[in-house]
């Protein structure tokens, strides 16, 4: 047991000592969640809007305020002629243009139908469906208080007018299981390799400390290290984002102790294939990191891949992980709803920890 | 008294390189036993089997009367291993570096001080420096110090004084010797042959194979021909001008000198001296040497190939 303690002391003072990557470890979450957070959202706000009124009639007047009252909406223009769209778009004065068809107020009784134009820039198509959507939205709030039977325009009902933090629900579970793989996994697997390619490894073999001494050795460090990670971007997500933890909060920490773990035995098995640094971040990145990005459902979600990504969705640990966090964050979902996500992230855990341990070779190869 | 190691036809392959082809030889207790080597030798493959750190292909390894296949385990906790390349953490200090080679043993620095106290206290003003930032010979003293802190029975020490300066290296064959009165076996390679003559009995490595094993004289004792030192005002002629001597059987710059062999049992001094004037190479002085292990070296590396051509 003394022995294994000081090999994880020693293990520490790497971490330690190498104060570059320290910090990136450590300001990464801090770095990555400020980024999701604010800048990478899906919400538009201050949309420069301009109206193009053909009517000028009650209705009109009142969508107008409604649209603008929302505060996504800022008027900048009133333009008087289609001809004018053009020039607006052009010069930046506006991001979305309004356009009220003729006689709205009187198509809208008569033939329970108008016409009312979202013009947005296609260049930006995601701001331009945003947009759109939430003028359909704010139009079909109206037509429904208003009392109008089956309106022209169909409302949008994903758009739920909290901008700033939607887009922070889904981002913190993807972010979590791409900052735990990333430290996890590529840590441990080049802080293996980089034994091995100083020689040290010669001498940890000749120590007769055992490869499951020298594993273990190499899991607790980083397995600390992961945790802070998980609580300070938690405590983030909670407390600067508003991000809810709907389910219990000791349940999130330990799946998410589960899956840190997972991430480190695939990092131990890397370490065990390779003998290089530079070829264990290879496959970190390339085999690790990027499926977890774009496979896990993180950004694209798992039901709208062809089936072979879907097939090969399920052995990304990442994915059962995403599952977890949302359901105990955003839907308060416990351990009885979640008990098969938990079972097959143990389950790669025991195959990833018994085949490092099988392949760990206490002879140089 | 008994073997502290003992091989036999060691042979191990890389690809199609036969790195060791044959090894055979033993080691006493209380031995400081040298295998000297160019590089590309196989000294380190040698070492790394014998540190139960790689398996022969064929043959077997005994190391402290334990089989380097079967019982490695017991071999490691026995033995102090130090590898060819610094191995220790470059980003640990002294201090920090011997503690944990101590914890992994399963001991304490302060167990085994007495032991390592000679070489502590040289180490002593820099444990809290990064080994990284050590000099040459402080690192190769660091690393003893660290092969030693477990009291092993049996040192392997690869080349440990490669690329450490002069008065270093001095030092560090002292410390052996200290060692080997304590009891402890020393098998240690180098490429220098000035550091042959201390150990007890040495063998030559080349190709993989064992070219000869004896005590320091022993070895001398196979160079047959007589020894001759030549030396002149104008050194770096003489080598070009014996080769082309009829007589000569080799010459070689060596020191301040040329050394030189003849064909014959009794070489002709007159002729000899009589040539070198032909050549324009006046003021020569001749004597005769004892050989030095070196010489012996270059002597049986180059009968070595000799001896094969004929079986292909």
């Amino acid at each position: 047991m003394r022995r294994f303690l000081g090999f994880v002391r020693k293990e520490f003072f790497h971490i330690i000592r190498d104060r570059r990557t320290a910090a990136i470890l450590f300001a990464m979450p801090i770095l990555q969640l400020l980024l999701f957070g604010y800048a990478i959202r899906n919400e538009v706000t201050e949309v420069r809007t301009g109206i193009l009124d053909l009517s000028h009639d009650v209705v009109t007047q009142e969508l107008t305020d409604k649209l603008l009252a929302s505060g996504t909406f800022i008027p900048s223009a009133i333009l008087s002629s289609e001809q004018q769209i053009a020039d607006a778009f052009a010069s930046g004065r506006v991001n979305v243009v309004v356009v009220f068809g003729p006689r709205f107020a009187e198509r809208m009784l008569h033939d329970q139908k108008a016409e009312l134009q979202v013009v947005t820039d296609g260049s930006d198509p995601n701001v331009s469906r945003i947009v759109t959507g939430y003028a359909a939205s704010v139009a079909g709030d109206y037509l429904r208080d208003k009392g109008y039977p089956s309106p022209g325009i169909v409302p949008l009902p994903v758009m739920m007018f909290n901008p700033g933090l939607k887009s922070v629900y889904l981002f913190v579970p993807g972010l979590m299981a791409l900052l735990l793989m990333l430290v996890s996994a590529m840590m441990t697997s080049i802080s293996i390799t980089r034994e091995k390619e100083s020689g040290t490894m010669e001498l940890l073999l000749v120590s007769s400390l055992r490869p499951i001494q020298v594993i273990v050795g190499k899991v607790v460090p980083y397995l600390t290290l992961s945790f802070i990670n998980v609580i300070t971007v938690v405590l983030m997500a909670m407390f600067i984002f508003g991000v809810p933890c709907r389910g219990s909060i000791v349940l999130l920490l330990l799946e998410s102790l589960l899956f840190i773990l997972t991430a480190l035995s695939l990092g131990i098995l890397i370490s065990t294939i390779t003998s290089s640094q530079q070829v264990a971040m290879m496959i970190s990145l390339a085999g690790l990191l990027l499926p977890t990005v774009l496979l896990s459902g993180f950004i694209f979600p798992v039901t709208s891949m062809p089936w072979p990504l879907q097939l090969i969705s399920n052995i990304i640990p990442a994915r059962w992980y995403l599952v977890l966090v949302r359901g105990i964050m955003l839907k308060g979902a416990g351990l009885a709803e979640l008990w098969k996500e938990t079972l097959v992230l143990i389950a790669m855990t025991v195959l990833f920890m018994t085949v490092s341990v099988r392949k760990f070779s206490e002879r140089l190869q | 008294m008994s073997d502290a190691l003992v091989t036999e036809g060691l042979l191990k392959r890389f690809g199609k390189v036969e790195a060791l082809n044959g090894v055979a030889f033993s080691v006493r207790q209380g031995e400081l036993f040298g295998i000297i080597g160019a590089d590309g030798a196989g000294k380190t493959t040698l070492f790394r089997i014998l540190a139960t750190l790689l398996l022969p292909d064929e043959g077997r390894a005994e190391v402290l009367g334990f089989d380097t296949r079967a019982s490695y385990r017991q071999i490691r906790t026995r033995v102090g291993y130090m590898p060819g390349r610094f191995s220790l953490y470059q980003d640990l200090s002294v201090a920090e570096n011997l503690d944990f080679f101590a914890t992994v043993f399963g001991t304490s620095v302060e167990k085994s001080y007495d032991l390592i106290r000679d070489i502590y206290v040289q180490l002593e003003p820099f444990k809290n420096r990064k080994a990284g930032q050590l000099s040459g010979g402080m690192k190769q003293k660091l690393a003893l110090c660290c092969a030693l802190v477990h009291r092993p029975e049996l040192l392997l020490l690869d080349e440990p004084t490669t690329g450490v300066d002069a008065v270093s290296r001095d030092e560090f064959w002292q410390m052996l010797q200290r060692f080997r009165q304590l009891g402890i076996t020393i098998l240690v390679s180098t490429p220098y042959m000035d550091e042959a003559s201390l150990c007890d009995r040495l063998a030559f490595l080349q190709l993989g194979k064992m070219l000869a094993l004896d005590t320091p004289s022993g070895i001398t004792n196979l160079f047959r021909k007589p020894l001759y030192a030549i030396s002149a005002d104008e050194k770096h002629r003489i080598v070009s001008a014996l080769r082309s001597f009829q007589h000569t059987a080799s010459a070689y710059a060596f020191g301040d000198s040329v050394h030189y062999t003849d064909l014959r049992d009794v070489p002709d001094e007159q002729e000899l001296i009589a040539w070198l004037a032909s050549k324009g190479i006046s003021d020569v002085r001749i004597t005769r040497i004892r050989p030095g292990i070196e010489d012996t070296f270059i002597s049986l590396i180059e009968q070595e190939p000799a001896r094969e051509q004929p079986h292909g």
